[in-house]
């Protein structure tokens, strides 16, 4: 009887240090975690001249945004933000709007190739993208495009935020098709079959029956390949010169000289970077991690 | 048995419904599935076939049609003549690979650890996710310039290291902290000091990505297998290895998966910080033997391509077949 008393009582009092232990072990973790970005954004506020001889480790003398005025001018920033926007938001409203129609095509309909389509796009869309770069590179400098329409003057499409923009389309497309062609298969198929015995055609199907019932996965979508595409720094790299065409994640590419050895000023620049993905990120954080799980869990 | 009795009707059905369709309906199902079809093959699949195709070829990239038909020779030299920097490149790439997959590991026990009803969940989540919004070109620029910067940086000042001449060069430093001696290899692979620092860069990031994705998985694992497997005895371990682990077999897929392409695609970071000595991977090779010093040779390049793509291969179609055939029941 006592020893029956004894496990009882001791059972919950190891719980409760295990418990100790855990949330200990978790703050800790959480802590090291946030040490590289609060470090950087403690030392993006100091002076150089000052971190350089007492280090990162200490009370400041004096903060300052020097640095983020020196990385946005030296760094070009607001050029680069200008074409991050041109290539982001095309981007993303194109990949949308074509994978959504692709999904429709090939979950609310049952036709021969359908599988068939739904695997290529999916297996395309895990192809490392250095497997694709070089045959896409003579691809574009053999298609013939106007200079007044592009800031590069080469006749072609290569160097063109244009090319960056197609094959971002093209692999994207994979992705966002995977998913909501999933997300899809989970609308009744009753509700297009009424709506087809009523008269209407696919294209109000779509638009006014599936599209409205779509609306969570399509901003969980929207979210994620918006940092996808804003952090995209291969294709910007290796398809536009350096300078003029470089939107903001790949122009960290361009510093040089002084400034890759200024500590703070690249941490001011990392910062100014990693801000617009970091807002979208802390907004909208419920549609991150659906857009994700969507992802994983199919259907 | 049964399913391939039901399944029959059903197919026949569902093609009737397909040419029930009025031929406007018909022109706009095919433009809805065609313009996206056509932009994938033509941007994806044609250039990662024609990859394949110009491996066999010696070509300097300047003008259509100048391409000669050269066998295996790329792939001679690859391995022989140039494994001084094949070898090397694919040796990191799989340290990577193994690196990411033990983060992946400590990913999923994050995830379970933060299932437990933990108090403030929402909070350590964000923290521990944080870092996978950020491009890994940033997260390679806020390593170097907060962690790794030899005169301020936090593991020198931790150290006690910053006085010149005294700093460590977490970056720049090139010397391996292992070797292995290969037969047939003239020079020994390793593992370099500066890839070891930048692999924990890397964990930072992938840590959260995978945390994330786990965690919501285990969301959806019914809480009376749990109890089930807790009444019959098993303990903490057992529970997770023989009841959560399996039922999450769809999640750890593509875990996995993403692990393995992470892996295989890494460039971001290594381009970002000027490639520095001792961290080249596949990635890096393919682009330079096109553009930049020592580029204009498409069919070297391509043949690294195509080691690339033979890598990653086998793991895609093990995802497809996993993914499309629970679909189909």
């Amino acid at each position: 009887m006592s020893a029956h008393l004894a496990v009882v009582r001791r059972q919950p009092r190891r719980a409760r240090v295990w418990r100790v232990v855990l949330y200990v072990f978790l703050t800790s973790m959480a802590l090291l975690w946030l040490v590289p970005v609060g470090g950087a954004i403690y030392a993006s506020l100091r002076p150089y001249s000052e971190t350089q001889k007492v280090g990162i480790f200490s009370l400041p003398k004096s903060l300052t945004i020097q640095n983020y005025k020196n990385a946005w001018t030296q760094g070009g920033m607001t050029h680069a933000f200008k074409n991050t926007l041109f290539i982001v938001l095309p981007s993303l409203i194109l990949i949308l709007a074509f994978s959504s129609a692709m999904a429709f095509a090939v979950s609310r309909f049952t036709w021969r190739f359908n599988v068939t389509l739904l695997l290529i796009f999916t297996a395309g869309n895990l192809l490392p993208a250095q497997v694709i770069f070089q045959p896409l590179f003579q691809m574009y400098k053999a298609m013939p495009w106007p200079d007044f329409l592009s800031d590069t003057d080469t006749g072609n499409l290569l160097g063109t935020k244009i090319a960056v923009i197609i094959i971002h389309v093209a692999f994207q497309t994979g992705f966002c098709t995977f998913v909501l062609s999933n997300y899809m298969k989970t609308i009744p198929k009753e509700l297009g079959e009424a709506a087809l015995v009523d008269g209407a055609s696919v294209v109000r199907q779509f638009w006014q029956i599936v599209m409205p019932l779509c609306r969570p996965a399509l901003a969980a979508l929207a979210t994620l390949e918006f940092t996808w595409l804003y952090n995209d720094f291969f294709w910007a790299v290796v398809l536009l010169n350096q300078g003029a065409e470089r939107p903001i994640t790949s122009s960290i590419a361009n510093l040089g000289g002084q400034f890759f050895s200024n500590d703070n000023l690249i941490a001011a620049a990392s910062m100014i970077i990693a801000v617009p993905t970091l807002v979208v990120y802390l907004a909208l954080q419920r549609h991150f991690i659906s857009g994700l799980t969507l992802g994983a869990n199919k259907g | 048995m049964s399913t391939d009795v039901t399944a029959a009707p059903r197919k026949r059905r569902r093609r009737r419904r397909y040419s029930q369709l009025s031929r406007r309906d018909k022109i706009a199902l095919t433009l809805m599935a065609g313009v996206p079809t056509v932009i994938h093959i033509v941007f994806v699949w044609v250039p990662a076939i024609s990859t394949v195709l110009l491996s066999f070829t010696k070509w300097n990239g300047l003008k259509l049609g100048t391409w000669k038909l050269v066998g295996l020779h790329n792939y001679w030299l690859v391995f022989t003549v140039f494994d001084d920097k094949f070898f090397p490149a694919l040796f990191n790439n799989l340290v990577l690979l193994v690196f990411l997959s033990i983060c992946s590991a400590v990913g999923v026990l994050f995830a379970y650890l933060l299932d437990k009803n933990i108090r403030g969940s929402p909070v350590y989540q964000s923290i521990f996710y944080m870092p996978v919004v950020l491009s890994l070109a940033v997260v390679g620029f806020i390593w170097k310039g907060v962690m790794y910067s030899p005169r301020q940086g936090m593991f020198n000042v931790i150290l006690g290291r910053t006085a010149q001449g005294d700093q460590i060069d977490w970056v720049g430093n090139a010397q391996k902290i292992f070797t292995v001696h290969v037969p047939g290899l003239d020079t020994p692979l390793g593992l370099s000091k500066n890839f070891a620092a930048l692999l924990i860069a890397m964990a930072w990031r992938h840590i959260g990505y995978v945390m994330v994705l786990y965690l919501a998985g285990l969301k959806s694992v019914d809480p009376s297998l749990r109890e089930a497997a807790a009444i019959d005895g098993c303990n903490e371990w057992q529970s997770f290895r023989r009841v959560v682990f399996p039922v999450m077999k769809p999640i750890n897929v593509v875990v996995f998966v993403i692990t393995v392409i992470e892996a295989l695609r890494a460039f971001d970071i290594i381009f970002a910080l000027k490639k520095p000595p001792g961290t080249q991977v596949l990635g890096i090779l393919v682009r330079d033997n096109l553009v930049g010093e020592g580029g204009g040779q498409v069919g070297l390049g391509s043949t690294y391509g195509v080691v690339l793509l033979m890598l990653c291969l086998g793991f895609i179609i093990w995802f497809l077949i996993n993914n499309y055939r629970e679909n189909e029941t």
